[in-house]
């Protein structure tokens, strides 16, 4: 066994592990991290397949930035976990019912699946082993669906901005600060300096 | 014998842990005698002699206070999350330490010459957040939580801006490599052909964000004293806590080491005609390092408020509009293509 297939399994062990432990672990804040432990394993296997970039961005996007907001929230929500499981003994059989159809679906989409012959070349093609991936993927974001990436952000930028407006409320009891002129405040005029004669006083 | 280093799976695995350990220890030990150095200009500026009694000059202060650390009884609270309680440290100082494994000492004298190791740096540094954030939780108590809400807002807040502001450089650069960061900025002309000149706005402003991002004065209101005790840090004694300290010092060198990449040339000599070498990269990290120490001696610390409003609404703002300019200004080869370095130090 190669070394990078020690690494694999290492991998694929922690991915596996991660998965089946958010889903099992009684503590929400517990399955946060093992939700993160699937996501940075996630990112091994990706290197392994020589996606450095995506790795990286993996760990950057979802570990170091939706993760935190995850735990950031869970921590702080107060959760009776005696009346959680009651809730989950509750939905299990409608869960069970969803889970079965998706398997038999996934079974019905793969196990009749039936391709023209040589499909193979109409595939995307591979990427170029000189190119760096970096730059193979720049060159395809920013070059051949420039205007699709670009929409994509537009619509993003529309969301923000949809969120923003429904949650900013002006309130005019709250007392605000005013940076600037804080900070344009004349020394002089804020305070005076004054020599204090020892064992007198003002 | 060289065979069984390169070909034989045990001999790689051997191989780069020998590696691995000849960045370690000489980073541990020289972290002993940077705390010492901290604390000694800290003195300085307080007109303090600061530590002199052990050794010559106070010189083994840290290794006493090492050894005083791990004799100590590890307390844990009663009401702690056991493991995540002995995880955070752990993962502070872990995380801390694996970032140095793509930094290049000298053209060449790298571990992992990877080609996207900027970004690699910066996955790690925004994974740090994790150690704050699972000691204070696991604590099971009011002041550290609330230090760790506090530092995860302001790591992530400035993330953003250190993110950006290495955008600026990647696009000068044309690569994530760092070694090829470092052979952009070799023009021949020593000190004034670095990235500083060019991104000069932008090494004070990552700068700021680096002393945010590691917890640093002004910016340490995680563990601000007067209101938080010591933020995430309360419950901690012994050797979990040495852990997270080294893990938070082991990460500050690693910013001056960014620093120093990044604008200052890394292992370039500043002067013309010197050769270059890993002897000059130490010594620039040094140099940060005294200026780290010196913020911290020097600037009252910030409000939160404060610090939030700067990085979001003045860092945020200003590196992405430096991103815009300088994309543009390597676009159309401005002052003869100082900002495109594409084809240089291939």
């Amino acid at each position: 066994m190669t070394v990078a297939a020690v690494v694999f399994y290492l991998f694929a062990i922690a991915v596996l592990l991660g998965g089946l432990m958010t889903v099992l672990a009684r503590n929400p804040v517990h399955s946060v991290l093992w939700l993160i432990l699937a996501f940075i394993s996630s990112a091994g296997l990706f290197i392994l397949m020589g996606a450095e970039f995506l790795a990286m961005l993996l760990m950057i996007v979802y570990v170091g930035a939706v993760a935190v907001l995850f735990l950031f929230v869970v921590m702080m929500l107060d959760i009776d976990f005696a009346a959680l499981k009651a809730e989950m003994a509750r939905y299990l059989p409608l869960a069970l019912l969803i889970g079965v159809i998706i398997l038999m679906q996934l079974a019905l989409a793969f196990g009749v699946w039936s391709t023209a012959e040589g499909f193979e070349e109409q595939l995307a093609a591979p990427a170029d082993p000189a190119i760096e991936n970096t730059t193979a993927l720049g060159l395809l974001l920013y070059d051949r669906y420039f205007l699709l990436f670009q929409l994509a952000g537009l619509i993003l930028l529309v969301a923000m901005i949809g969120a923003i407006v429904l949650t900013l409320r002006h309130r005019a009891d709250v007392k605000r600060q005013d940076p600037i002129a804080q900070m344009m405040r004349d020394p002089k005029a804020a305070m005076e300096l004054r020599d204090v004669k020892s064992g007198q006083g003002l | 014998m060289v065979q069984f280093f390169t070909e034989n799976p045990l001999g790689i695995v051997l191989l780069i842990l020998g590696q691995c350990l000849l960045i370690l220890v000489p980073l541990l030990v020289a972290l002993a005698f940077l705390l010492y150095a901290d604390r000694k200009v800290w003195a300085a500026v307080q007109l303090r002699r600061g530590p002199n009694v052990v050794g010559t000059f106070g010189l083994l202060q840290s290794f006493a206070d090492f050894l005083k650390y791990i004799v100590k009884e590890v307390v844990v609270p009663a009401g702690a999350d056991r493991t995540v309680f002995f995880l955070a440290p752990l993962i502070s100082f872990v995380l801390a330490v694996i970032a140095w494994a793509v930094i290049p000492f000298d053209y060449g004298w790298v571990l992992a010459d990877i080609n996207v190791a900027i970004l690699y740096v910066f996955a790690i540094s925004s994974l740090e957040v994790y150690g704050v954030i699972m000691g204070g939780w696991a604590s099971n108590s009011k002041y550290p939580f609330l230090g760790s809400l506090r530092s995860a807002a302001q790591m992530i807040s400035y993330e953003v801006s250190i993110g950006l502001i290495i955008v600026g450089v990647i696009i000068s650069t044309g690569s994530l490599n760092l070694s090829r960061i470092v052979l952009a900025q070799d023009t021949g002309l020593g000190l004034l052909g670095w990235y500083w000149v060019p991104h000069f706005p932008m090494l004070f402003l990552f700068f700021i964000s680096a002393l945010a991002e590691t917890n640093r004065p002004p910016f340490d209101l995680p563990e601000a004293e007067s209101e938080l005790v010591a933020g995430y840090q309360v419950e901690y004694s012994s050797t979990p806590f040495l852990l997270f300290m080294i893990g938070e010092y082991v990460a500050m060198v690693l910013m001056c080491a960014l620093v120093s990449l990044l604008f200052l040339g890394g292992w370039l000599s500043p002067i013309p005609g010197l050769p270059h070498g890993v002897l000059w990269f130490i010594l620039k990290i040094l140099f940060c390092f005294f200026i780290f120490a010196m913020v911290k001696a020097i600037v009252p610390r910030f409000r939160y408020d404060q610090l939030m409003r700067l990085g979001w609404k003045v860092f945020l703002p200003m590196s992405l509009a430096w991103v815009v300019i300088v994309a543009f200004l390597a676009k159309f080869e401005v002052l003869g293509g100082l900002w495109a370095r594409w084809t240089w130090g291939i």
